[in-house]
């Protein structure tokens, strides 16, 4: 309370959106180190940097990008609960374009790929933005709630997934589609690059063109928004179709970290881990306040709890548990009627002067 | 004002009212896959076989039936499959590993789903939070539990537990039999009709689900309403997972993974509107129904894979989201 008078500066902070964000995931890191005392220590190994923090961060790129996508969606009111199934599809895609053969080669026995790697990741790439372009046609032009819309898309996305691989785990033997998701560039995961350059677009085209004005007003009144002649309709399939291009980037990344593609399992859940990134990152799930930066913040520190819950040797399983918490935790802050209810418990005495 | 309203159920007489039409969509669909099944497999069209689809989805219909409350009222509980599983999972550790009677432990196991249930319903009510994201918290705890309580899968050998789960009932001789899970199914059915349609609980459910600001201007009970459609929903879910053991023996924290997706589907498709305030309970069984004999249908023939199953859900959900928007814009 006495922080009020301490200036201008420590305000400005406090009401910075980032600054939650940014402490739960700096709490996160120092319980990390305080029981791992080799958390923070980096190695030059094979010509790129080593570490577990290297590794939470090349972990965390798949679901950087899908929370990228899905943070726009949310901004403008909606939801997209497909992107798990999007993820499988592309994987899918890619895996079965590429797969690779063993060819003897002048006596070198050599992998080749089935299409050009180009051409695989172009076609898993347009598969996954026709899915979104069909989620966003579902909800700007037929109406359907977005929740329901996406649905759709989650329970056949699997069935077209597991069509596609015929059921089976599709195995990559194709060496370059590897560089995706374990290669290195500058000595970091190339993985990150891609999340930091579809960032840095987002980024530029909220800020530097009246996109993200849009986006805004549409997710804080979506009829007023198209009185005052924003193209409402156009930018929400846009939106979507982003979302749905986001998660095929993130399922080329999965595939190619794992080496094959599983219709059934891969990006399982996926959704729910980048909403729940979303809302970390102070973006409110009733559309208007977005933030980017802080979609990418909540996506490390989902990813650092993760690797805090298997570092700490407590069972993997738990971790659902600790996001649940979490989850309670971020939307009652979130809740207006909470943080009022809070108040009155907290300072009933004081609530006269308040006023 | 009684004039007008004497006058449009007159006029209505004449053609099939339009708040039947989703039901009746679904009722021809459901028959209409049924001539289908009969005609072109044999043995599709017999007694047990149409009974087997209440016996295999009893779990589905009473979970789906809970969630009906919860979509007619405008909301969406996105916890059932795992508190299912959490059931599920509770029961097979103390039957199982503690030894307690299963009159002991049914009753506790759904004492506990009805009170999470009451928990989000709470959360939601109190503190105005969005439906969606509660309830998929909800399903990270319940799962996140099953796997505190074991990550493996345990199987239930007691013996009153085995007996109680192979019950028939025989209905015109030996051709056809009911299990008790398919009974309680049809109990709950016939209580949540009479619940939804003549209760002052089930009328506030549809009030709300219309329109939640005039049911607050009419006086009606809204918050203790909108927590007890949770409260319900949380019961349903704990009583199918109390049926899904004695269909599957077994508890395990990766069973009714999906649930939650099937039984959205099967309210809507059942002709329930999303947006809440219209629909009939009865429509779900039907739904229920269809989506049990789209995999029949698959599995008869023989040839098609199991995830043409998740397909054909799919675009039934499309036709039946699109059919709704056609009907609500026809009212307007």
């Amino acid at each position: 309370m006495s922080a009020q008078s301490a200036g201008s500066w420590a305000q400005r902070l406090r009401a910075h959106p980032l600054l939650w964000p940014l402490v739960t995931l700096v709490l996160i890191l120092a319980v990390n180190a305080s029981l791992n005392p080799g958390f923070w220590v980096l190695q030059w190994r094979d010509g790129h940097l080593y570490g577990s923090i290297i590794d939470i961060l090349n972990r965390s790129a798949p679901l950087m990008l899908v929370s990228l996508g899905m943070t726009l969606v949310i901004a403008t009111r909606g939801i997209d609960i497909s992107v798990g199934a999007v993820v499988a599809i592309s994987a899918s895609v890619a895996a079965l374009m590429i797969g690779g053969k063993l060819v003897i080669h002048d006596g070198v026995p050599t992998h080749v790929s089935n299409y050009p790697m180009p051409l695989a990741i172009l076609c898993a790439l347009l598969v996954a933005l026709a899915c979104g372009l069909w989620n966003g046609l579902l909800v700007a032009k037929i109406g359907l709630q977005p929740i329901i819309a996406t649905l759709i898309l989650m329970v056949a996305g699997r069935g077209i997934a597991q069509l596609a691989t015929g059921g089976q785990i599709v195995t990559v033997y194709y060496a370059p589609y590897f560089y995706i998701g374990n290669g290195f560039l500058w000595g970091l995961p190339f993985a990150l690059f891609i999340a930091a350059a579809v960032y840095l677009v987002v980024h530029l085209a909220v800020t530097r063109t009246a996109l993200g004005l849009f986006i805004q007003a549409i997710g804080i009144n979506p009829a007023a928004a198209r009185l005052a002649g924003v193209r409402e309709r156009l930018i929400s399939v846009c939106v979507y179709a982003f979302c749905g291009l986001t998660a095929g980037v993130a399922g080329l990344i999965i595939s190619s970290n794992v080496k094959s593609a599983d219709g059934n399992n891969a990006g399982n859940l996926m959704e729910l881990d980048a909403i729940l990134a979303v809302t970390l990152g102070g973006t409110l799930l009733t559309g208007g306040r977005f933030s980017l930066a802080g979609s990418l913040v909540g996506a490390l520190i989902i990813q650092t709890l993760t690797s805090t819950i298997y570092s700490i040797g407590v069972p993997p399983e738990i971790n659902l548990v600790v996001k649940a918490a979490v989850v309670f935790a971020v939307m009652l802050l979130q809740s207006a009627d909470f943080r009022s209810a809070m108040r009155g418990w907290l300072v009933r005495p004081a609530s006269g002067s308040r006023a | 004002m009684s004039n007008n309203l004497n006058q449009t159920t007159s006029t209505r007489r004449w053609r099939l009212d339009p708040k039947f039409m989703p039901l009746a969509a679904t009722v021809s669909l459901f028959v209409a896959m049924a001539v289908f099944g009969s005609v072109s497999y044999t043995g599709f069209f017999s007694a047990q076989a149409f009974l087997n689809l209440l016996i295999d989805n009893a779990f589905l219909v009473i979970v789906a039936v809970g969630m009906t409350f919860v979509i007619l009222s405008g909301g969406i509980d996105l916890s059932v499959g795992s508190v299912v599983a959490l059931s599920t999972m509770v029961l097979a550790a103390l039957v199982e590993h503690r030894h307690w009677s299963l009159w002991q432990a049914i009753p506790l196991v759904l004492c506990m789903g009805t009170l999470f249930g009451a928990f989000m319903g709470w959360l939601i009510q109190r503190f105005r939070l969005q439906p969606f994201i509660v309830t998929l918290a909800g399903m990270f705890l319940a799962r996140g539990l099953c796997y505190l309580i074991s990550i493996d899968s345990i199987s239930i050998t007691d013996e009153a537990y085995t007996a109680l789960a192979q019950m028939r009932v025989e209905l015109w001789g030996d051709s056809a039999a009911l299990s008790l899970s398919a009974l309680l199914a049809l109990a709950v059915l016939a209580i949540a009709m009479f619940v939804a349609h003549g209760t002052e609980f089930g009328r506030t459910v549809y009030a709300i689900g219309g329109s939640e600001h005039s049911a607050k201007l009419m006086g009606l009970p809204v918050a203790r309403t909108a927590i007890l459609v949770y409260t319900v929903s949380g019961f349903c879910s704990a009583l199918g997972g109390v049926v899904f053991t004695f269909y599957m023996l077994s508890g395990y924290g990766l069973h009714a993974v999906g649930l939650e997706l099937d039984a959205i589907a099967a309210v809507v498709i059942g002709g329930t509107l999303l947006s809440g305030g219209v629909g009939y309970v009865v429509g779900t069984l039907f739904g229920v129904l269809t989506l049990g004999i789209i995999q029949s249908l698959i599995m008869f023939d023989g040839s098609l894979s199991s995830w043409w199953t998740r397909i054909v859900i799919g675009v039934l959900l499309f036709v039946f989201c699109v059919l709704q928007r056609v009907f609500e814009s026809g009212r307007k």
